[in-house]
């Protein structure tokens, strides 16, 4: 193998035969999309989808200090997860800037898994390592035996549970359950605003639990759709929204920091919470013609950090690093997209929110 | 989303452009090929020019943008624009459903109309295709 290989998840075979496009992903061979964007959207907005995202890291960290080690590592305040929780927190370097957005679960008293992004996952890894050494605790990277399948939408949970004798684990828990006669760690998470599950499997059962869901009626969808349904929900694509020139106070991602745990960059972020931020991070739609994508600038100051057109609004969508005193809901402003100035308003997050957010 | 079909009728442009001629042998439709809708995705919208517009053979007349990406699209010969296909606004897909068809982008009165003899025939651009 060339050191320039692609990484193939388990479910390769099946995206190749269902004539996806496959296309380079942080290091991995992905599909971004089987028939069209458009339909894999909107079937996961009115029905359910099923995504193979087996690219994505798994970290297990466990030991008798695991707790006070992620505290550490950690922005999240860990010690609010109970056994079968789930939180969203970030990594952050000393200065503040973020390093990885990340889920960690809560699988037994001192045993935790942290799923992080593929292209920072090495990273994410090492600095795991390095942290754990202060720490009675035993952190083993779980990526290259894991896949995961989130299965996403107003029917998933529907469909899940006719493959299942168990109950499902509710929103934000998570738990081991057999799926289609496949021992899966089921959590009530994802990334699409819609509800749904993410499905941690080991590689041998893969394909057979991915052919169970399709089969119930889960319609494949690539990272095409992954990212109008995040963008849609204002979700942080790490790369685009995040970056470790980026701080989560001007992320809009104060909410997930703790200084108070002490974690890695704590100081900083207290900091930038305290003094405010030249600029945040807003969400937009366009108001006339064109779609602005990453890296279109802002005429007047600030950037495009995501950009898409949004099946459901039928709009160009995106976030944008914008002036903080110009980042207030309903300011109008205006994006260099290729060289033609195009009107934009700041929108209220998320673009899209599911008809039942009690669910 | 229509089959792989490259017109007999049909010139052809390595940035994966079509020309329909006209009666007059003057005039011209110009638009995209089903390879170029089909690596693009579905096209949500069409940056179009002005009617009036120059232009340029093989340099950028105007942009399509699918939901993952923007494309230009390259002019296949040089001449001005007459008319823009303007129902495209409302419906862009029509350019995936029908490319060589309601899918057209500009019709164009030609300035050069030897620079035909630079564009491919449909057998020439399959076989460029691969």
């Amino acid at each position: 193998m060339s050191a320039n290989a692609l990484l193939l998840t388990p479910l390769h075979a099946r995206h190749g035969a269902a004539g996806a496009r496959l296309v380079p992903f942080a290091g991995w061979e992905m599909p971004v999309q089987y028939v069209g964007v458009m339909d894999e959207h909107r079937a996961v907005r009115g029905d359910a989808g099923v995504f193979d995202v087996s690219h994505m890291g798994q970290v297990r960290s466990s030991g008798p200090q695991a707790l006070d080690f992620l505290q550490r590592l950690t922005s999240n305040d860990v010690s609010t997860i109970p056994v079968g929780g789930a939180q969203y927190g970030l990594l952050c370097s000393e200065d503040g800037g973020v390093l990885d957005d990340l889920f960690t679960y809560r699988i037994a008293d001192d045993i935790y898994l942290t799923v992080t992004n593929a292209g920072n996952h090495p990273q994410d890894y090492a600095r795991f390592e390095e942290v754990a050494e202060g720490f009675d605790v035993e952190v083993v990277d779980a990526a290259h035996g894991t896949a995961m399948l989130a299965v996403q939408g107003p029917n998933a949970r529907a469909l899940l549970s006719s493959l299942s004798t168990e109950a499902l684990p509710e929103r934000m828990q998570a738990k081991t359950i057999s799926v289609a006669g496949v021992e899966v760690f089921a959590a009530g998470t994802g990334y699409t605003g819609e509800d749904g599950l993410e499905l941690l499997v080991q590689n041998e059962g893969a394909l057979e639990l991915w052919d169970a869901v399709v089969a119930a009626g889960a319609v494949p969808c690539g990272l095409g759709a992954r990212d109008t349904l995040r963008l849609e929900a204002c979700f942080h694509l790490y790369g685009n929204d995040l970056n470790t020139d980026r701080n989560p106070i001007e992320a809009g991602l104060g909410w997930a920091c703790k200084e108070a745990t002490g974690f890695i960059g704590s100081e900083a972020v207290a900091g930038f919470r305290a003094n405010g931020t030249a600029q945040r991070l807003v969400a937009f739609s366009m108001t006339g013609d064109g779609i602005a994508r990453s890296g279109n600038e802002v005429v007047g100051g600030g950037v495009v950090s995501s950009g898409t057109f949004s099946p459901t609004l039928e709009v160009g969508i995106g976030m944008a690093y914008l002036p903080t005193e110009a980042s207030s809901v309903g300011n109008e402003f205006e994006i260099d997209v290729r060289g033609k100035q195009r009107p934009a308003v700041v929108r209220d997050k998320p673009l899209y929110r599911k008809a039942d957010p009690s669910v | 989303m229509s089959e792989a079909s490259y017109p007999e009728d049909l010139l052809y442009h390595q940035e994966h452009d079509w020309v329909r001629f006209e009666a007059d042998g003057q005039t011209a439709l110009f638009g995209i090929t089903w390879y170029a809708q089909d690596a693009l995705g579905e096209v949500v919208f069409y940056d179009a020019p002005e009617v009036g517009a120059t232009l340029v053979k093989d340099e950028s007349y105007a942009e399509i943008e699918s939901v993952k990406a923007v494309s230009d699209v390259f002019a296949p010969m040089s001449g001005e624009v007459v008319e823009v296909n303007s129902s495209i606004s409302d419906e862009p897909g029509v350019i995936n459903d029908d490319p060589y068809g309601e899918g057209w982008l500009v019709k164009v009165r030609l300035t050069s109309v030897e620079e035909k003899e630079a564009l491919m025939d449909s057998a020439a651009y399959t076989e460029m295709l691969g």
